[in-house]
């Protein structure tokens, strides 16, 4: 009797091992993208990714911006929980994440994928690799250096649509008379820093440069950058009376068309296109306020946590694969209003404000992410800084000096 | 302090360690935990807020730059201000709302049980949610001030979340809502304690309940109103959820908290020894503020 029940509980086992053993593995996959425009995008790579291959997505996604999510990715993955794969971003930010040695190398999936050719522009990739092993696969370019404006609101007020930040500057009494708000803003240190990056970028790409990457202490302290305070000024005016805290809050105001414009990211597109608006005919896009047309090339990246498992590591490199396919790029892209990291992908139905971001990458004018430029601690400080500045009546004066010091003591 | 208990405690010393000694064992897991957990991580800490650890902590020391960095932070120093100002008013005002509640509910009141229940049903909801629904209640275009417009009196302007000055008031009001009903219930259940006979002597002599409030009774009350205070107390020093729930630090950096400026180092800057060095300084204070009482409390002399 006994060894029967042994027997029949060993095939059992073995019964319920079987399915293990052929390697279809569940992955969870972290990422913060959770407003409408951005979860439809997420779910076509997850669609993708089940369709061509027999593994699963697991979706994880965090609420709330990157700056409450990041934390609990990090966390997960130094405290031994890792997730499978996760969304980060291009830089810094998991560069010793890298170099403690607790992510995946991906530099075989890379060769084999000829990933050095096709991934357009080539710092993306750089972004990826440290000392040589590639250990993130590049998923879009996002730019920040975009505003938009809502058309409507501009008829409202009887007044032209504007071109650039000076003509919504000047418009921006009539704005007010007719009970449009000017910018639209959420008032959280992150958006606002945006507006620093962009007058600085749309000025010149030699100024952004020379504050970001060279940290000139000349540069620092000319008329150029203080003349970017005097805009923060203006730009404060313009906002009072928002009151909203989140982006797509803020964009939902130029959509209804209670606020004219709004300095957002490419991804603003995505809520736009889910609210069923056209560009060119909704609503517009300025690349760099309307000034010096330079986009960045930061964006999103999917790293892959180094899991002790075999199989799982396969499935994370089909995972990879599928992501950088250009099926999944063109999918994804022209929901999340993002660019394509890769150039040979048809992009025939990318909409007017997709065309002048592939231009402008064509052109080559391209800068790199503050991401890259300097520490996550030096970017969090800007933030902090601007969140005062536009919070309370702090001096134009004094923010530039703070600006100041943080650039020249950020290692 | 008898004659007896002079001659018995020095016998009894040496056999204090041995005595008892699976009560000793019961204790040594907790023990250990209060070493390794408690003091041991907070000496971490403190050693690591010497160095330049970034997302990781390091051991590359750098003195006290991190410090000189704090105490230059203009988030910093108005985080300190606001927990500060926050801190006194948060005290004084939930011991003496607290009060007075328990000394009206200790009226023999009718329906007293439902009144306690109202009273302390705050305090079983978070902060966070203690804050969404006053950030509703104070919301300009839903909340107070869209109520009394909507009735008619269209200048009605309440909106204290939108104002650098007003900000601390309004996360008063929400801190108070919450806490005030546990100090109210402290207070009462130590109310019940106090002998009648007193009551019923004042009243003879001829002493004004107010007199008798002040002067008989909160000396009596003296256990109970430390226990209310080390509560409400370690309340404010951790505060965290309300700021990020109700205002998220703003408008501007107008209502940061010290426990927000260590998580936000720590997990967004990327940068552990800024953190450490400020969760160090939250550390300092609060034993700055401890080790006098304690010694004050209990030092000295032996109860009993």
């Amino acid at each position: 009797m006994k060894t029967q029940i042994m027997r029949r509980l060993m095939a059992g086992a073995a019964a319920l091992a079987m399915p293990i053993a052929a390697n279809a593995a569940d992955l969870e996959v972290t990422h913060w993208w959770t407003s409408g425009g951005e979860a439809n995008a997420v779910q076509e790579l997850a669609k993708a990714f089940e369709a061509k291959t027999d593994h699963k997505w697991v979706d994880g996604a965090i609420a709330g911006s990157g700056n409450t999510a990041r934390p609990v990715i990090i966390s997960r993955i130094i405290g031994g929980d890792p997730m499978a794969a996760t969304q980060l971003n291009h830089g810094k930010q998991a560069q010793e994440l890298i170099e403690a040695g607790l992510m995946l190398d991906l530099t075989d999936i890379a060769e084999e994928g000829n990933w050095a050719e096709i991934i357009q522009p080539k710092s993306l990739l750089d972004a990826c690799t440290v000392d040589g092993r590639v250990y993130c696969v590049p998923l879009n370019i996002h730019s920040i250096q975009w505003m938009w404006t809502s058309n409507a609101a501009f008829e409202k007020a009887g007044i032209d649509p504007v071109n650039n930040w000076e003509e919504l500057k000047a418009a921006a009494p009539k704005l007010r008379e007719a009970g449009i708000l000017p910018l639209a803003m959420g008032a959280q240190g992150w958006q606002e820093a945006y507006l620093v990056h962009n007058f600085l970028s749309g000025t010149s790409e030699d100024l952004y440069y020379a504050v970001y990457r060279d940290k000139d202490e000349d540069t620092l302290n000319s008329d150029a950058v203080k003349a970017v305070f005097e805009e923060l000024n203006a730009a404060r005016d313009m906002y009072a009376g928002g009151n909203v805290q989140d982006w797509n809050l803020a964009t939902a105001k130029v959509i209804n068309g209670e606020a004219a414009a709004q300095v957002m990211g490419d991804w603003a597109q995505g809520e736009f296109a889910l609210a069923g608006q056209k560009a060119g005919e909704d609503y517009n896009c300025l690349i760099g306020m309307g000034g010096e047309p330079s986009i960045s090339t930061g964006g999103d990246a999917f790293y892959f946590p180094l899991i002790d498992n075999a199989d799982t590591t396969a499935a994370q490199k089909e995972l990879a694969k599928v992501l950088i396919s250009p099926e999944s790029q063109v999918a994804f892209n022209l929901k999340k209003g993002s660019l394509p990291v890769r150039g040979d992908v048809d992009l025939a139905a990318a909409g007017p404000c997709m065309q002048k971001g592939l231009e402008t990458l064509a052109a080559g004018k391209v800068i790199t992410g503050t991401d890259q430029l300097i520490t996550p601690d030096a970017v969090g400080q800007i933030q902090d800084l601007m969140a005062e500045f536009f919070g309370s009546d702090m001096s134009t004066e004094d923010a530039h000096a703070a600006f100041v010091e943080i650039i020249l003591n950020d290692e | 302090m008898s004659v007896t208990d002079h001659a018995r405690a020095p016998a009894r010393r040496p056999r204090r360690l041995i005595s008892n000694p699976m009560a000793k064992i019961a204790a040594l897991p907790m023990i250990m935990t209060a070493l390794v957990i408690f003091i041991g991580c907070s000496l971490w800490t403190v050693v690591h807020s010497f160095t330049k650890s970034k997302l990781l902590p390091s051991t590359q020391f750098v003195g006290f730059d991190q410090y000189e960095r704090l105490w230059g932070t203009r988030r910093w120093l108005a985080s300190v201000e606001n927990i500060a100002i926050y801190g006194v008013v948060a005290l004084v005002f939930s011991l003496v709302l607290g009060f007075v509640i328990a000394a009206l509910m200790d009226q023999k009141v009718r329906a007293e049980g439902a009144f306690r229940t109202i009273i302390l049903f705050p305090y079983s909801l978070s902060f966070i949610v203690t804050g969404l629904v006053w950030q509703w209640i104070l919301n300009p275009d839903f909340g107070v001030q869209g109520i009394v417009r909507g009735w008619g009196w269209e200048s009605f302007t309440f909106d204290p979340l939108h104002n650098p000055d007003t900000v601390l008031a309004a996360m008063l009001m929400a801190g108070l809502w919450q806490g005030t009903g546990l100090v109210a219930v402290i207070l009462l259940a130590a109310l019940r304690g106090v002998d009648e006979d007193i009551w019923k002597a004042s009243r003879v002599d001829g002493v004004p309940a107010w007199k008798t409030y002040i002067f008989v009774v909160i000396p009596i009350l003296r256990p109970a109103f430390m226990t209310a205070t080390v509560l409400i107390a370690t309340g404010i020093v951790k505060l965290y959820d309300l700021v990020v729930a109700l205002t998220n630090g703003g408008p501007g950096i107008a209502s940061e908290m010290p426990a927000k400026y260590v998580y936000d180092a720590m997990f967004n800057k990327q940068n552990l020894g800024q953190g450490f060095a400020a969760s160090t300084m939250m550390l300092v204070s609060v034993l700055l503020i401890l080790i006098p009482w304690a010694i004050f409390e209990f030092g000295g002399k032996k109860r009993g």
